[in-house]
């Protein structure tokens, strides 16, 4: 199966162990995976608080780079650039008069023949349980995992469309099928504050210690996540959270595709899990202890 | 007898919002669940619920010069609950850029000063180059150290590189950033629209 891939800014910085494990596991799933040539910023929230316009034509561009080199469904990992690329195509699909005008902002001739996707929903849907379950080598037997879906995965439903929007349920399924269990737990969908990380970093360490808190009520053993913005507030701001509430939580945030990576016999350096600050070592030591 | 309220005048600033964004805040009945779900609440000044209020009643400058359109995080959470599916991210959307566009003091500087150092750095080199972005921001905010420890890390990590990457359609970027404008008029009548 070829996808284009719209790894976006973040991971090539501050997630690049997304973008390394996302290449690892893959593979195993039989996911080719084409970069989007020449590929721009999606223009994130800054982009739509500023002008309209201006984010429409910043995803169009990416959109157009993709129809052009014949890659019909775009990978976005990003939470966020899923979120942005997809409403953007949505809107001009349905829009004729806007298509035509964002074009000329573009300079291109975009027709909408691409879909955007997000990884997880094309691990669930396209590549499917079963076979995600026999690519495992190692299962992740006794890990309890809290799911973290946060904002933008399955809001607004009218474009994230491919989960329960205030219960998802297919990151639950997918650390199922590695052997690992899925806890229940209150914050799936809550905000991290995302963008607010740099500019007003006290309100995401108090939306974090509430994510992190629910968490360990849960008794979960780590967080998984599937975005960029919320691994980096949850992992980046987690000692700054537990000092200023007096917390002892200490808890590893992972990216699905490093469990899947993990799951599949791949290494814990290759993997980029030595790049968290919430080192992930412990409590890798005890869930893989049993091989 | 003399008409007290002129509808043209009462709802005008509802009717710009409308013609700008494309929704009609007058559906709202203010059941509140928008304030109910919204992860920031607790840091507002005036909640959600209470800005649709005042954008139906007219209250122009109390809303475009409160920091509530500037703290709202974009997480779509009020939209998706919305019994009218009102699409409160696309009016605040609308609200953040008419008070740009009208001149309103920002009462939360920090969050413009990111947003515009962000596209900047698109601008620049069509994609973003986060410690660029930082170090900026830190030293145009007065607090050249702010996050170091985390920098460090980060960097030790080899999660931060040091050098942006430029994407090779540079003009093109270039051209989307001169001829984009804030506002795409939803309704050729709605009145109001620049």
């Amino acid at each position: 199966m070829r996808y284009g891939y719209f790894p976006g800014c973040a991971l090539h910085s501050t997630a690049k162990e997304f973008d390394l494990s996302i290449r690892l596991s893959c593979p195993h799933l039989d996911l080719e995976l084409v970069e989007v040539p020449d590929w721009s910023c999606c223009g994130a929230s800054p982009g739509h608080m500023i002008s309209e316009e201006l984010a429409l034509a910043l995803s169009v561009r990416n959109l157009y780079q993709a129809e052009r080199h014949d890659l019909t469904t775009v990978i976005a990992p990003c939470a966020a650039c899923y979120s942005r690329l997809k409403s953007a195509n949505k809107e001009v699909r349905e829009d004729a008069r806007l298509m035509s005008r964002i074009n000329r902002v573009v300079g291109e001739e975009f027709t909408g023949k691409v879909e955007v996707r997000h990884l997880i929903e094309v691990l669930y849907k396209d590549v499917g349980l079963s076979r995600i379950e026999s690519s495992v080598t190692k299962p992740l037997k006794g890990m309890k995992f809290a799911c973290y879906y946060g904002c933008l995965l399955t809001r607004p439903p009218k474009v994230a469309d491919f989960d329960d929007v205030e219960n998802p349920i297919i990151m639950d399924r997918i650390v199922e099928a590695l052997g690992a269990e899925p806890v229940s737990w209150s914050h799936k969908t809550e905000c991290c504050g995302a963008s607010f990380a740099i500019s007003r970093p006290e309100i995401v360490v108090r939306l974090v210690d509430e994510i992190l808190k629910a968490a360990q009520f849960a008794a979960a053993d780590s967080i998984v996540v599937a975005c960029p913005l919320c691994h980096v507030n949850l992992d980046m701001r987690q000692s700054q959270a537990r000092n200023k509430y007096g917390r002892n939580y200490n808890i590893p945030i992972l990216y699905i595709s490093q469990v899947i990576g993990l799951a599949q016999g791949e290494a814990y350096k290759a993997l980029g899990l030595d790049k968290h600050l919430v080192s992930p070592k412990d409590l890798l030591k005890k869930g893989l202890a049993s091989f | 007898m003399r008409c007290l309220l002129v509808e043209e005048e009462v709802h005008q600033f509802s009717n710009l919002v409308k013609a700008l964004s494309g929704e009609d805040v007058s559906k709202c009945y203010q059941c509140g669940k928008c304030s109910a779900g919204c992860p920031i609440a607790s840091e507002m000044e005036i909640l959600p619920n209470r800005i649709i209020r005042l954008i139906q009643i007219n209250s122009k400058d109390t809303v475009l010069s409160s920091s509530t359109i500037w703290l709202c995080a974009s997480c779509e959470t009020c939209f998706t609950r919305c019994p009218e599916e009102i699409d409160l991210v696309r009016v605040m959307d609308v609200l953040r850029r008419l008070s740009l566009e009208e001149g309103y003091r920002c009462p939360e500087e920090g969050i413009l000063r990111f947003n515009r150092f962000f596209l900047a750095s698109v601008k620049n080199y069509g994609r973003v180059h986060e410690l660029g972005l930082m170090m900026k921001y830190n030293l145009a905010s007065r607090q050249p150290f702010k996050d170091l420890g985390q920098g460090i890390a980060l960097f030790r990590r080899g999660k931060i590189p040091l050098r942006p990457q430029r994407i090779k359609g540079m003009d093109q970027i270039k051209g989307i950033f001169a001829k984009s404008k804030p506002f795409l008029e939803r309704e050729a009548s709605g009145g109001g629209g620049r």
